[in-house]
């Protein structure tokens, strides 16, 4: 089977779920003839038609207070924010409607919010962001950010099936710069479950999405460099975050380096040093640290950008410094 | 009971409904009145847990327009805060109602949310949250679904005054039409947003021109008239059930309690609730239009009171049985997979998380 892209593996998976099952359909900008504007839903609409490829207007509180609707119907939306930097124009519907409707009402909301997410691309503060933090904070979401392309496709389609509603954020980083090949048959990668990248036992680095790939190269490095052997753990799924994966690296190098690409305060690496501290605190050798992002909206130019953004340099001198703790 | 015609009714629209539908808006209109009345009673007596919100003043508007949607073909609503009289019309129980303003643990959502928000969409209502407007795409999103699946059913909803100043109001209102959905919106002027009258809500005159923007018809009706209401509502949903798309129906009615009961409505004109009490109350008003125009008996109305009086203490006394809610339900729901929450650790094996409960502090500024 050909290697495919992790933008390739996402739109494989739209094109499976909705042959699957006819409850499923895609809403969102400019989706349908245009294909979306990093042509994620290249082709959906010809095959399935403008009743399941539902161009929107510019509306994304009012779409996805419509998909919480539909889901409550027994349909499973599929909404595309066209830069995940817009979720935050419907943070009203998925914290206060969405997020609670089972709790509170017994209503079911089984719907995929997804959308091109990060940095490293020269976006912008608004075409750049990470906003996943902001909605750790809501019980009754899940949330879903994959590294890898067959992930991306696997997750995909747990997602869509997941009966609970689920924010699916995607790296526009690695839409075409990663490519593989998707295992074989219906691929469900269940939500939930963390991934060892690369298995060490000096110190782990646990991160997600496109900083799994600059964890992954100064891992090399400092193998290299250093002799150091080094776990790197891809989280896959921040909601529910899994708590035993997490406690089984600590448990096994006694060392560990959070890194993530979003801003440093109240970023998901403080979650998961408090849930450390809670759990496995006897089992450190040195303080945690985390790489990542600096407080600040995310600059344009490319000097600032980089900057500002965790790199590979970061990750090694960092490493270094808990190595020597 | 056999069909009955009333003699000399002059000619109306609502000529279409049978005397026996209009006989039972009037239970609808005086079961809505009436457990509001118990529920003040209650409130007093301090079994009511948090605000109560009264719609005394436009049980008409609820009643009406609830009445015109379809329940055999699974139409579905969705109510605001004053929308109790359509919830009972969809099915809603006096025994649910009072079991949520006492926090029961045996109410429909066992504890987990207040007063009338609780929806039961396999008879017809979905229940609201308290961010204003934010039904609007909910309901566009609902009766998209009964578009996408072809079905003939319709759906309504609800927003005040207040609530067409929302985005959410107008996203989703616009994506309904833009999607032609079965949808009705009512907009229930009542003449105040909590203590913000429509002057300073928005620079329209009247809300329903606001349909113009979103490319739909837009009505207006007497909504202290509950057969204006129907009519004015029921051309809405056949509108939208022979999918022609969306209307926006404004309802003309008054709000005579405050935002909710400890609200003492210091921000009213002097006089003017007394105006509509006297001259435009929605129950007298349409027991004239019974005992005159439609000739029905004045003992007929006096046995419906008697039944909903007797509904209604049947309700209260089982309410009061009721059990509290289970403190550890509260871990219980929040996704389908896991089912539980855990519970924190210092509270294992803990079922109470206090010997008494603290009774909450009233709403607002309520100062007698």
């Amino acid at each position: 089977m050909a290697e495919i892209t992790y933008l390739e593996a996402i739109r494989e998976a739209l094109f499976e779920e909705m042959e699957r099952d006819s409850n499923v359909f895609c809403m969102g900008e400019d989706i349908g003839a245009y294909g979306g504007a990093f042509k994620v839903t290249d082709g959906l609409m010809a095959k399935y038609g403008e009743q399941r490829v539902i161009d929107t207007p510019i509306s994304e509180a009012g779409f996805v207070g419509a998909a919480a609707g539909a889901s409550h119907m027994g349909m499973r939306p599929v909404v595309e924010m066209q830069f995940i930097d817009f979720i935050s124009c419907a943070y009203d519907m998925l914290t206060n409607y969405i997020a609670t409707a089972r709790y509170r009402a017994f209503l079911p909301c089984p719907l995929v919010i997804r959308g091109p997410s990060g940095g490293y691309v020269r976006g912008g503060p608004f075409h750049s962001q990470n906003p996943e933090a902001a909605f750790l904070h809501t019980p009754g979401l899940k949330i879903v950010y994959p590294a890898t392309a067959s992930d991306a496709k696997g997750l995909l389609k747990a997602a869509i099936r997941d009966d609970d509603p689920v924010l699916f954020f995607e790296h526009k980083y690695l839409y075409r710069r990663i490519k593989e090949e998707m295992p074989a048959g219906d691929h469900v990668v269940p939500i939930g479950k963390a991934r060892i990248a690369r298995e060490g036992k000096d110190l782990s680095i646990i991160t997600y999405a496109a900083t799994v790939w600059k964890a992954l190269e100064a891992a090399e490095q400092l193998e290299k460099e250093d002799g150091l052997s080094v776990e790197v753990l891809d989280l896959r799924t921040l909601l529910p975050m899994d708590d035993e994966a997490i406690i089984a690296t600590v448990k096994k190098t006694n060392r560990v380096l959070i890194v993530h690409e979003d801003t440093r305060t109240g970023g998901v690496a403080g979650e998961i040093t408090a849930r450390i501290n809670e759990r496995a605190f006897e089992w450190l050798d040195a303080p945690i640290l985390r790489v990542t992002a600096a407080d600040v909206p995310l600059p344009f130019a490319p000097p600032l950008e980089d900057y500002v953004l965790p790199q590979v340099a970061d990750i090694v001198a960092v490493a270094r410094r808990l190595a020597a703790y | 009971m056999a069909t009955r015609t009333a003699s000399r009714a002059p000619s109306r629209p609502s000529d279409a409904l049978s005397l026996e539908k209009k006989v039972e808006l009037y239970y609808w209109m005086r079961l809505t009145r009436s457990l509001e009345e118990r529920l003040v009673n209650l409130y007093r007596q301090t079994k009511v847990v948090g605000g109560l919100f009264r719609s005394l003043g436009q049980e008409a508007d609820a009643v009406g327009s609830a009445f015109a949607l379809d329940r055999a073909a699974g139409d579905i609503l969705s109510p605001l805060i004053r929308n109790l009289g359509s919830m009972l019309v969809q099915g809603a129980q006096p025994l649910e109602i009072i079991r949520q303003y006492m926090a029961k643990g045996d109410s429909p959502t066992r504890g987990r949310e207040l007063n009338i928000h609780f929806g039961d969409p396999a008879r017809g209502f979905i229940g609201q949250i308290s961010h204003l407007g934010d039904m609007v795409p909910v309901m566009a999103g609902v009766t998209l679904s009964f578009k996408m699946r072809g079905e003939k059913r319709v759906g309504l909803v609800y927003v005040g005054d207040g609530a067409t100043s929302t985005g959410a109001f107008h996203e989703g209102i616009n994506f309904a039409a833009v999607q032609r959905c079965p949808l009705v919106v009512i907009v229930e002027n009542n003449g105040y947003a909590y203590s913000t009258p429509n002057t300073k809500q928005s620079a329209v005159k009247e809300f329903k021109d606001k349909a113009m923007a979103y490319g739909i018809p837009g009505v207006r009706a007497d909504g202290i008239d509950v057969l204006a209401t129907y009519v004015a509502t029921h051309e809405a949903v056949a509108r939208a059930r022979r999918g022609d798309g969306v209307t926006l129906v404004e309802l003309m009615t008054y709000r005579r309690k405050g935002h909710a009961e400890h609200d003492n409505q210091s921000y009213v004109p002097t006089g003017e609730i007394e105006r509509w009490e006297k001259d435009n109350d929605p129950v007298d008003r349409y027991v004239r239009v019974l005992l005159e125009e439609l000739q029905v008996e004045r003992k007929e109305l006096d046995a419906i009171d008697a039944r909903v009086k007797q509904e209604i203490d049947d309700a209260t006394d089982l309410a009061e049985q009721s059990p509290p809610a289970e403190p550890t339900d509260a871990l219980n729901g929040v996704y389908a997979q896991p089912a539980s929450v855990e519970p924190l650790w210092y509270r294992a094996g803990i079922r109470s998380a206090v010997e008494q409960h603290e009774r909450a502090a009233g709403w607002g500024t309520f100062n007698g």
